[in-house]
């Protein structure tokens, strides 16, 4: 895009390793304080869904009990996908594993960082097609700001206030290689 | 087979497999693997094509196909319009461009078309902005049967490379053959055609295909048997002395079946005619994917649709 680009960005780590799995453990006790165990989190792709992971290895250390774990694509909801998209290429589609039945249950949408709140909405449609659950709340490991849509999560991480302009990249052992947060200007890597 | 991987077709239309790189099939092959969960869902229909209009605009008699595309177009919230031969006024006389013109005016999206002509979606794409989606012109393709054929095999081996394929039957005719030797061959699959001489069109080995014209051989060791319906309504005198004696020679029965390889999966695109290409006790026995082989067209037609929908330049942000 910008000469800016060509140079390498500007990044500053925000979470390491122990950070990040302090900040999974402190999310997990939230998450029982508030509804038990008797919950199940889905994780959104790409990395909602090793992070859902995590925490329900937290709260199994953490009360002894298993939850269950779904994951979401969030794909065919989305509200860019079409020809009004700048894009030539569709996003990938890719699987979606609830339990048979959501009707009546808490669940718990995982995400790595909520931005704008649009794959939040995308994800709520996505989720009432699939059932009525009694409850839905929104656990995500960054806030970076910049809601576009009234949305707000209930187990948030870290907050970290960021510019427009600046890109927060959560990286994932499972996805990655390596487990971190950074904020770094410039950076193309957009979700 | 090593493919360079794509995120998106090259053209705003689907008229054949010819023109698709093996990186676009495997794309559409992908995208339908993850759209198949829908038809599982309580409520089997999601909002991305909400506001798009699809005109379904078959000159040429078909239930399944009209139907697959119209299931694939209201599982993904389009709107649908069709426009059938003998209810439309293509039968007052009308020619393709003038239809053309018309259903231009009211704005749509994609247009399905089956025609009995060869090459009649290729002119339209030319003349209109909407997509063009072939289901099937005259006896040149129907490559959204070949990619659902295509995307069964990948389901049962996991591979189209190396598969041996059979496809037997009324090859002359069949714009099903032309399409799944296309892609079939560019995805490294070997591809066996059988029919009797009078059914074997001339240089079609250029396809890169072997042909013969006895069944058993064929057979020997194949991994896919896909037999084609004999058309009789596109033959002026028929190619042989009779129905019972294209059974006797041609029809798939168990005996035959069992000089397959022991896995083989048993094809055929529909509507079969029991007791001429094939016997029931193939069609119904356990090797038969037929009916898979329609619940996968859904998700072959519903990903081209999706791929189709795409604009031009670069994913944006969506956190």
């Amino acid at each position: 895009m910008t000469d800016r680009e060509q140079v390498s960005p500007t990044r500053v780590q925000i979470l390491d390793e122990e950070g990040m799995n302090r900040t999974v453990a402190r999310m997990a006790a939230e998450i029982v304080e508030r509804d038990g165990g008797e919950i199940i989190l889905v994780g959104i792709h790409t990395r909602g869904v090793p992070l859902a992971e995590r925490l329900a290895t937290a709260i199994a250390a953490m009360s002894g009990q298993r939850v269950a774990v779904g994951r979401l694509d969030i794909t065919l909801y989305r509200d860019d996908v079409g020809p009004w998209r700048p894009a030539h290429s569709q996003p990938v589609i890719k699987d979606t594993s609830l339990p048979d039945s959501i009707d009546g249950e808490v669940i718990y949408l995982v995400d790595d960082v909520l931005f704008t709140g649009r794959t939040v909405r995308a994800a709520l449609d996505t989720l009432m097609d699939y059932g009525r659950p009694r409850g839905v709340r929104l656990a995500v490991l960054v806030d970076r700001g910049h809601r576009e849509l009234p949305v707000a999560a209930d187990v948030v991480g870290k907050s970290i206030p960021t510019g427009l302009d600046e890109d927060v990249q959560v990286r994932l052992r499972e996805v990655d290689g390596e487990d971190g947060v950074w904020i770094g200007k410039g950076s193309s890597d957009a979700h | 087979m090593p493919t360079d991987s794509v995120q998106s077709l090259a053209a705003k239309d689907l008229v054949g497999i010819a023109p698709l790189s093996a990186g676009e099939i495997q794309l559409i092959l992908d995208t339908a693997e993850g759209l198949l969960e829908i038809a599982r869902r309580p409520i089997k229909k999601v909002p991305t094509l909400r506001g798009r209009t699809v005109v379904n605009l078959f000159m040429e008699p078909s239930t399944r196909t009209r139907f697959s595309f119209e299931v694939a177009e209201k599982r993904l919230s389009a709107d649908t319009l069709n426009f059938s031969a003998g209810t439309s006024s293509v039968t007052k006389g009308e020619t393709l461009i003038d239809t053309a013109r018309n259903l231009m005016a009211m704005a749509p999206d994609f247009i399905v078309m089956r025609h009995p002509n060869s090459g009649a979606p290729h002119r339209l794409a030319k003349m209109v902005p909407a997509a063009i989606i072939n289901a099937g012109d005259g006896i040149n393709e129907h490559p959204t049967q070949a990619l659902l054929d295509a995307f069964t095999m990948r389901r049962h081996f996991q591979r189209l490379e190396g598969l041996k394929v059979v496809v037997a039957g009324d090859i002359s005719h069949s714009r099903v053959a032309r399409s799944n030797a296309f892609l079939l061959t560019k995805m490294g699959a070997q591809v066996r055609f059988v029919a009797p001489a009078s059914l074997m069109p001339l240089g079609v080995e250029e396809l890169g295909v072997q042909t013969f014209n006895r069944l058993e051989p064929a057979l020997e060791g194949a991994d896919v048997v896909m037999m084609l319906r004999i058309q009789r309504e596109r033959q002026g005198n028929m190619n042989f002395p009779s129905v019972r004696e294209y059974y006797d020679f041609f029809g798939l029965t168990p005996r035959r079946l069992a000089l397959a390889a022991p896995h083989a999966v048993v094809m055929h695109p529909g509507p079969i005619n029991r007791g001429v290409e094939i016997d029931s006790a193939v069609a119904d026995g356990p090797r038969s994917v037929i009916l898979e082989q329609v619940t996968n067209g859904v998700a072959i037609r519903m990903a081209i649709l999706y791929l189709l929908a795409g604009g031009h330049g670069e994913p944006t942000s969506h956190s």
